[in-house]
């Protein structure tokens, strides 16, 4: 069982344990009522208006849950941990429920009327229909022949583009408001020279519905209140309800007034976008310091609210997020992002619109929730700004030397301007900050969808067999230079150049149909409501209505392919002590009998993560030749394409489809993740690999992922936490993007995973984001085992 | 151009004073410190380490060997230092690291540019560079080159020293230092001949001299259990530490992780059985300090 957390009162602890020892299942209340409402309406209304029909239908019957003694009310299923499917994105098979009740990682029970269900009503009515089954019967076979060699992974295929975060608006306007202004906005359409006037119309009326159906989803719960305070026998819990009944009458329905409305305003908002899709990653308050302070400020100054209510208020609203995990995934896009975790991630910190800290009471409030909650979700971070005070970095750094993986730390100058260059304004870049894992966006007005992930090894690996995955003798890219006729190692380089184009245009060309399949089947009018200007624009979130619109192309394996380019120009065309034949042959072989060759290239090698210019130096050519690739192509939306590094489980899936490769590693084994060093590669030290990192340019990225493991020795006492900060701002003033730590000693993770039942409290960073280490997979444990363990010298 | 030997430099180093530091250790010591945990700094010539645990037995460096010092016999690999002129061919002809020189001939400018990397970080956190050894003023011209160049690059320095060398050479260093961090472990001299070869005479004398001219002094005590632990040795610590003005110090318990080496190095460790200090002895040490007016500052 999980250990009672200190520090909080028996409400809080007894809602946090409730959320904690509750197993996931899956809920079929959504699928039911989205399959009735698209019975009633698919075919006679327009495509926004019965995504709209459908959300305010779920919200009209889905049964009502207020759990004993909370504050904050609305879960996204019937009860705590009840996740919905989402058939009209993904219809799962029978077969996809048993694994999904059977697997012993991210499982969720599925019970034999669940299954019933699914094949007596969903399956019949969404088989075909569904997204998943469309973008697989609409893809190219070369798409369909890389996807499934692993060059690269689909993030659309059973999950909505979602990736975007709450800006301030909500806390401004209540939803009649904003009813009101999609009616300006129709009223000003030009039907005479505006040829989609009449789209825009159906685009704005869904929007209506679903924010009277939100204001009604709202409504309920103040009956549901109202009923359950009627037959409470405490006075206090009645009062209670009665206080819940009054806030959700006034919110969403009207712009909030105090601290408790402003936090039920969002979280009905959160229950909206991600009732309406399964939005990848999951919503997000974002800034959320920012937002609250204004309604702190005042209630501590009018006396309606006391830091102690605030606390239990934010405690109770915590537990929110982490009742609901991730919806289930299955496939690759499981391998790829293998958590219950919904990559929530709330900012605190950073810039205000105007330039200044923005650290404030509830930053230091929102650290201490954070610390006593300890819950995977909502995930946080902080973000560092060059006017950020160290007495806040070090408060952040008592909770990060506690090794729970929590925050995790962003450079909030680097965030602006990674955000100005690519176009957007100085105040929209400053209230932006960081979602998912470590992915920069305009927060409130910018919709950033991540495509998938990119296997850069992989690309290595085929240029080595001339375009030819050694894996199935498919020969996938085109036929380029025979690597043992390649004179220098610029050709073979051009030669991996022409093979990386190859495959990101497939990626490309594969996007271009899925984004318009999203586009004009599966708008978000509810999600629309949030994102700046898909109102003014009278146009979906999906279908390029936010102010700003990128797509992202996830680069994996960094370290792991500049360690082998390193290994190949250094050992075959500088010492020339080994030939392409003997290199080619010992890979085939997985360096069976090879093993001198093997400690070779692993041991005498420059490699990626020790202040080295040889190695960094092909880590910036590779990264360079993937910006180019990628950066700055047209997307469907209107959007343009952008690169991050980063890759959630992804690391582990992607090394699974690779032979052994010319840094030494052995077939199948996981690749670098973020930009790390590979694992074990970084013998110099932190500093090191923090210089090796910062040559990146990050800047021209939407995000890379560092992780530093370090010892708890090493982060002890004063010394300890005032070495954090400087490391924090050595590397922030090299422009670096993120890190993230993971404080835990080796042997503790191999006790860990030799005796998991005395561990099932154990959280540990796996990229960008955190988990129990019991629900990782062995192979992503063993990972996180041999990263290089920073130890005190 | 004045060379030194170094066997290693050590960056993202704690615990060498102030800060983030980058700890550059010169070969050569002239005590014999039965608790050594750097051995391979004991010698001012270089010397072959052998890695057991590493090798693959593959022979490479055996037949690398261009003067053949080189021999493996019953899985064992042994040197000839009269052969061996450290050409480092079998270091580089072993896959797996297991061959390795404790030592390196550098330049002041090539410590540099080691040190030089991490730079921001000493800024960040007001570190800088620890010149450590061996005993630093066991090779004096190239402790004093180090210094002027760090100094002239504007990065803070500290030296650690067990304080036995010419006071001549300490002189010039402390003109050239900001901090010292300054080893006293036996103030019995026949207790200090005993443990650690040399007598203490030279030590103590240089500290009080040492003192006169130099206003950044902390003292390092390594707590080695039935050795120096007990009251007497630490009062008489306490009590010359503040005849001197000097009123800080770091205590370092004893640790067993310097003992593979010895095996590695060939060398007899002469402590194999000794315990780590346990917490209320380190405790017990440092009341004894702090009741003289010992600022213990670890």
């Amino acid at each position: 069982m999980p250990e009672p957390a200190r520090g909080l009162n028996s409400r809080v602890q007894k809602l946090r344990l409730q959320s904690l020892n509750t197993a996931p299942e899956i809920s079929m209340e959504r699928a039911i009522l989205v399959t009735e409402a698209y019975r009633k309406y698919e075919g006679a209304v327009s495509v926004p208006v019965l995504r709209a029909l459908t959300f305010k239908h779920v919200l009209e019957n889905k049964a009502i849950c207020i759990n004993d003694g909370e504050l904050i009310v609305g879960e996204r299923g019937p009860a705590p941990q009840a996740t919905p499917t989402y058939p009209e994105l993904c219809c799962h098979s029978l077969a996809d429920l048993q694994v999904i009740n059977d697997r012993p990682k991210i499982s969720f029970a599925v019970s034999a009327q669940a299954r019933q269900v699914q094949q007596e009503v969903i399956i019949p009515y969404w088989q075909g229909k569904s997204m998943r089954d469309r973008i697989f019967s609409s893809m190219s076979q070369e798409w369909l022949d890389c996807y499934n060699a692993g060059i690269f992974t689909e993030f659309m295929e059973q999950r909505a583009p979602g990736h975007t975060v709450a800006g301030d608006k909500i806390y401004k306007q209540g939803m009649l408001e904003i009813q009101e202004q999609i009616r300006a906005v129709m009223g000003r359409l030009d039907f005479k020279n505006d040829p989609s006037a009449p789209a825009k119309k159906e685009q704005l009326q869904a929007m209506l519905i679903c924010a009277e159906a939100i204001i009604h989803y709202a409504r309920r719960h103040a009956d549901k209140a109202r009923e359950m305070a009627a037959a409470e026998s405490s006075r206090q819990r009645k009062e209670e309800l009665e206080q819940i009944a009054r806030v959700c009458e006034r919110v969403p329905a009207y712009a909030p007034r105090n601290f408790w409305e402003a936090l039920q305003y969002y979280w009905f908002v959160h229950l909206g976008v991600i009732i309406e899709l399964n939005t990848w990653d999951s919503f997000c308050p974002g800034r959320l310091d920012q937002h609250l302070y204004p309604f702190y400020r005042e209630g501590i100054e009018n006396g309606s609210l006391t830091k102690e209510l605030a606390r239990e208020m934010l405690q109770c609203f915590w537990i929110k997020f982490n009742n609901q995990p991730a919806p289930p995934k299955v496939g690759i896009t499981l391998q790829e992002s293998a958590t219950y975790t919904d990559f929530c991630n709330i900012n605190v910190g950073g810039l205000t619109a105007e330039g200044s800290d923005g650290v404030n009471e509830v930053s230091y409030l929102l650290l201490d929730v954070i610390d006593e909650m300890r819950l995977l979700q909502p995930s946080t971070n902080i973000q560092v700004s060059r006017v950020t005070p160290d007495s806040f970095i070090r408060r952040a750094g008592e909770i990060i030397r506690k090794g729970w993986g929590q925050p995790s730390v962003f450079n909030a100058d680097a965030v602006v301007q990674e955000l100005l260059n690519q176009g957007k304004s100085l105040v929209d870049a400053r209230c932006g900050g960081t979602s998912g894992c470590v992915e920069t966006g305009a927060f409130g007005k910018e919709s950033y969808v991540l495509t998938g992930y990119f296997n850069l090894p992989k690309i290595l690996e085929i240029t080595l067999h001339r375009g030819v995955d050694p894996r199935t003798g498919k020969q996938l890219g085109p036929v380029t230079d025979d690597p043992r006729q390649c004179q220098n190692f610029d050709q073979l380089m051009k030669a991996f150049e022409r093979q990386l184009n190859h495959f990101i245009d497939i990626k490309i060309a594969g996007n271009d149909i899925i984004e318009k399949l999203y586009a004009e089947t599966m708008p978000a009018p509810f999600l629309s409501l949030i994102i700046d200007d898909c109102i003014e624009r009278g146009q979906d979130y999906n279908a390029g209505g936010a102010r700003y619109n990128t797509n992202y192309i996830q680069g994996v394996g960094i370290g792991s392919i500049t360690d082998s380019l390193a290994a190949i120009k250094y050992h075959l065309y500088e010492q020339r002590r080994f030939t392409w034949d003997q290199l080619l042959e010992a890979l085939r072989d997985n360096f069976d009998g090879a093993e001198e060759m093997r400690q070779f290239l692993i041991n005498k090698t420059p490699r990626y993560g020790n202040d080295d210019d040889f190695a960094d130096e092909l880590m910036q050519e590779v990264f360079g030749l993937f910006y180019k690739a990628v950066n700055g192509r047209k997307t469907v939306r209107g959007g343009v394409y952008r690169i991050n590094m980063l890759p959630t489980t992804c690391h582990v899936y992607f090394g699974s489809v690779i032979g052994a490769m010319p840094d030494g590693r052995k077939a199948g084994l996981p690749l670098s993740e973020g930009i790390s060093p590979v694992q074990g590669a970084d013998r110099k030290g932190p500093t090191a690999v923090i210089k090796s990192a910062a040559k990146m340019k990050h800047l021209l990225t939407g995000g890379t992922l560092l992780n530093l493991k370090f010892t708890p020795k090493l982060l002890e006492g004063e010394k300890g936490l005032n070495s954090l900060v400087a490391l924090i701002r050595a590397y922030f003033e090299l422009d670096g993007h993120h890190v993230q730590f993971n404080v835990v000693n080796k042997e503790t993770l191999i006790d860990a995973q030799k005796h998991p039942e005395r561990y099932r409290d154990l959280i540990v960073r796996v990229a960008g984001y955190s988990d129990y280490f019991n629900n990782l997979n062995e192979q992503l444990q063993n990972e996180i085992i041999a990263r290089t363990e920073h130890a005190v010298f | 151009m004045v060379t030194g030997t170094i066997f290693n430099i050590q960056r993202y180093s704690l615990h060498d004073g102030p800060g983030i530091r980058t700890t550059v250790f010169l070969k050569g010591c002239p005590l014999q410190c039965w608790w050594c945990h750097n051995p391979e700094g004991i010698s001012l010539s270089r010397e072959l380490i052998w890695h057991r645990h590493k090798c693959l037995g593959c022979g490479a460096c055996v037949r690398a060997c261009p003067r053949k010092a080189l021999c493996f016999t019953q899985a064992n690999l042994s040197y000839d230092q009269e052969k061996c002129d450290f050409c480092m061919r079998c270091v580089e002809e072993c896959p797996a690291e297991a061959v390795e020189v404790a030592g390196q001939i550098m330049t002041p400018l090539e410590v540099m540019a080691e040190v030089e990397k991490d730079r921001i970080f000493f800024k960040q956190s007001g570190g800088g560079v620890t010149i450590s050894g061996g005993e630093p003023l066991a090779q004096p011209q190239f402790l004093l080159a180090l210094l002027k160049l760090f100094r002239s690059e504007g990065i803070h320095t500290a030296v650690d020293t067990s304080g036995y060398g010419r006071w001549h050479d300490l002189e010039q260093v402390s003109r050239l230092t900001d901090l010292f961090l300054y080893d006293l472990k036996l103030m019995d001299d026949s207790l200090s001949r005993k443990y650690t070869g040399k007598s203490n005479d030279l030590i103590l004398e240089n500290l009080r001299k040492l003192a006169r001219n130099h206003n950044n002094i902390q003292i390092r005590v390594p707590l080695i259990p039935g050795v120096n632990d007990d009251a007497e040795n630490l009062r008489a610590i306490g009590q010359f530490m503040r005849s001197l003005g000097i009123s800080k110090m770091s205590i370092h318990p004893y640790h067993h992780f310097g003992s593979a080496k010895y095996e590695k190095l060939g060398r007899h460790y002469k402590l194999p059985h000794l315990k780590p200090p346990a917490a209320e002895d380190v405790a017990r040490a440092r009341g004894y300090l702090e009741r003289q007016g010992i600022m213990i500052i670890n």
